[in-house]
């Protein structure tokens, strides 16, 4: 194999394949897993999941395109979603929204010049009663009017 | 001597750390379970008359008797935690407050039904609820409740937590399965069910989190106690997830039947001052909407349904008179046009088409017959798909149109209005 990945990264991807009783059904935590390594799914990681689970490549490419976590173009070091569904858009999440494209500089779907954010709006993340809320990497932030954002933003550099 | 309490959620602190959930009785239910025979657990579940909680809405031991146990492939449990619904946050409270009652439901669902897997999708972006669960697994092995003999007894069960990947679509049974078995979330044709052939083609039994959380308590109190807090045919209590206009957005637990406006005026405190109530979404955003008038409604499937409406998920979004029916309507078909699988052309090609009018109508370049073309196009995506998601797209989007017609043309008429140039 000459994909470049380290052996640490094989034996993850092999162990969650294992805890499956088909190895096809472990394709979506083999590819959350080498997302976090590289930060995105390009041609080496797709082909890398098709050749240790045994599938056609195609198979890698299609569930790569229906699922929105998955990137196929590099991010930057933390991810913003911000909720733009009916709870969180009544509670202000347009301001919030324009609060952190001044703030960042960029629109939806761009990342600041120096790669330190990416700005996604998204729809609901299940946090309704904490509207307006958005996740940064995995984490949730809630009530977050443009007062906060600062103060939030600072927590990840 | 175990005691009757009549609410599924217990706010007891740390309640996700084993230790302070065996002190509330944690795991007897399981141990009295499997001390039955497997049918003696399905009728008790199927006599409580447990509706699913995810939103279809199918009693859940009626499902499980589907489920043939000696058919000689093996049975899968899957746990439907992919909560997408717009407004619902439920699923989640369960799974972060109260991670082992779950896993106990899952051990009784799974010893009915002959299950020896498990598996909880649970929807990718709820990273703090899937770790509180994987935590929970293993205690509960390393107690002995999970893996072989659970309980010293012959049954063994493991348990997974499997993370989506953002797709609402995946909420759908039949696309869950096609996503665990690690393909794109397109749902299958029905027939076959899930309970003939399911995941890897072997009989499944999918539940929602809240339904298998109910069941523990069914077995612990039993079924009549189960049945005589809710309505006839639908029992237990229900949790609401409110947000939207009121001044305490948050989860509620009700009885099945308790009147909508108790659960809105009283428990989520009504709306903040100022504000006067429009329009209430009862059961997630593919509930069709009801208007401020149409709300004197208990809150069960039967009722809401009759009212044109469903209960769905249990997410009540409450629209103050502050809120544009057209923005509602742009959310609407953005959603359903990007959550759509694009398997069947009326859903994939319907809420596109939908989507642009009213973006159209927002520039200030709609025309009243636009809200007509809106109706005809919903109509012809109605009963037309392989899934659920193209009602769940066309009846709320219908519901709006048709109800706020008087508002929709007043706004039409604004946005041109604006968009007039000399």
């Amino acid at each position: 194999m000459s994909h470049g990945f380290s052996p640490g990264v094989l034996d993850e991807v092999r162990a969650v394949a294992a805890r499956y009783p088909r190895s096809e059904a472990a394709l979506l935590p083999v590819l959350r897993v080498l997302q976090g390594v590289s930060g995105v799914l390009g041609r080496a990681e797709e082909e890398l999941a098709a050749e240790l689970l045994g599938l056609e490549p195609i198979r890698v490419r299609e569930a790569v395109t229906f699922y929105s976590l998955f990137r196929q173009k590099p991010a930057g070091r933390h991810i913003i979603q911000l909720c733009v569904n009916l709870s969180c858009s009544m509670a202000g999440a347009e301001r919030s929204l324009s609060g952190l494209q001044t703030k960042l500089g960029i629109g939806p779907e761009e990342t600041t010049p120096d790669g330190r954010f990416t700005l996604l709006t998204v729809e609901c993340l299940g946090n309704c009663d904490q509207a307006p809320c958005l996740m940064v990497d995995g984490h949730d932030h809630g009530r977050v009017h443009e007062e906060q954002l600062d103060e939030i933003l600072g927590r990840y550099p | 001597m175990t005691r009757k309490r009549p609410e599924l959620m217990d706010l007891t602190e740390h309640l996700f750390e084993l230790d302070v959930y065996r002190s509330r009785e944690g795991y007897d239910a399981a141990r009295k379970a499997l001390g039955m025979c497997p049918d003696a657990v399905l009728a008790e579940v199927r006599d409580a008359d447990l509706k699913g909680r995810g939103g279809a809405g199918f009693p859940a031991g009626v499902k499980w008797g589907f489920i043939s146990r000696d058919g000689g492939k093996p049975v899968y449990l899957c746990v439907n935690a992919d909560e997408g619904e717009p407004g619902t946050f439920k699923d989640r409270w369960l799974m972060t407050h109260d991670p082992h009652l779950l896993l106990e439901g899952i051990i009784i669902t799974a010893y009915a039904v002959g299950a020896h897997d498990g598996f909880i999708y649970v929807r990718g972006e709820y990273e703090a609820a899937a770790l509180r669960l994987e935590r929970a697994i293993d205690e509960a092995r390393a107690a002995g409740f999970l893996g072989e003999r659970i309980f010293g007894t012959e049954f063994g069960l493991e348990v997974m937590v499997h993370q989506g990947a953002g797709a609402y679509i995946c909420g759908e049974e039949t696309a869950l399965l096609e996503s665990l078995e690690g393909k794109r979330g397109d749902p299958r044709l029905k027939p076959p069910f899930p309970a003939s052939v399911g995941l890897f083609r072997c009989p499944t039994v999918i539940n929602n989190v809240e339904t298998v959380s109910n069941v523990p308590r069914i077995l612990r109190d039993g079924a009549e106690a189960f049945r005589e807090l809710g309505r006839p045919g639908d029992g237990g209590t229900r949790l609401f997830s409110v947000s939207g206009a009121v001044v305490k957005p948050g989860l509620y637990e009700v009885p099945v039947g308790a009147p909508m406006k108790d659960l809105i005026f009283q428990h989520a405190g009504g709306l903040p001052p100022g504000r006067t109530l429009k329009a209430v979404i009862p059961g997630g955003l593919s509930a069709p909407v009801l208007r401020a008038d149409e709300i004197d409604l208990p809150l069960d499937g039967d009722s809401l349904f009759r009212a044109g409406s469903m209960i769905g998920s249990g997410a009540v979004i409450v629209i103050d008179d502050g809120t544009s029916m057209l923005d509602v309507l742009g959310i609407m078909t953005r959603f359903y046009a990007h959550e759509s699988c694009g398997q069947c052309t009326p859903c994939r090609i319907g809420t596109s088409w939908m989507h642009k009018t009213v973006v159209r109508m927002a520039s200030g370049n709609g025309n009243i017959e636009d809200i007509d073309e809106i109706a005809r196009v919903a109509s012809a995506i109605k009963g037309r798909t392989l899934c659920p998601l193209g009602d769940a797209a066309a009846l709320p989007i219908l519901a709006l149109v048709t109800k706020f017609r008087t508002e929709f043309e007043s706004r039409i008429e604004e946005c041109r209005a604006r968009n007039r140039s000399w």
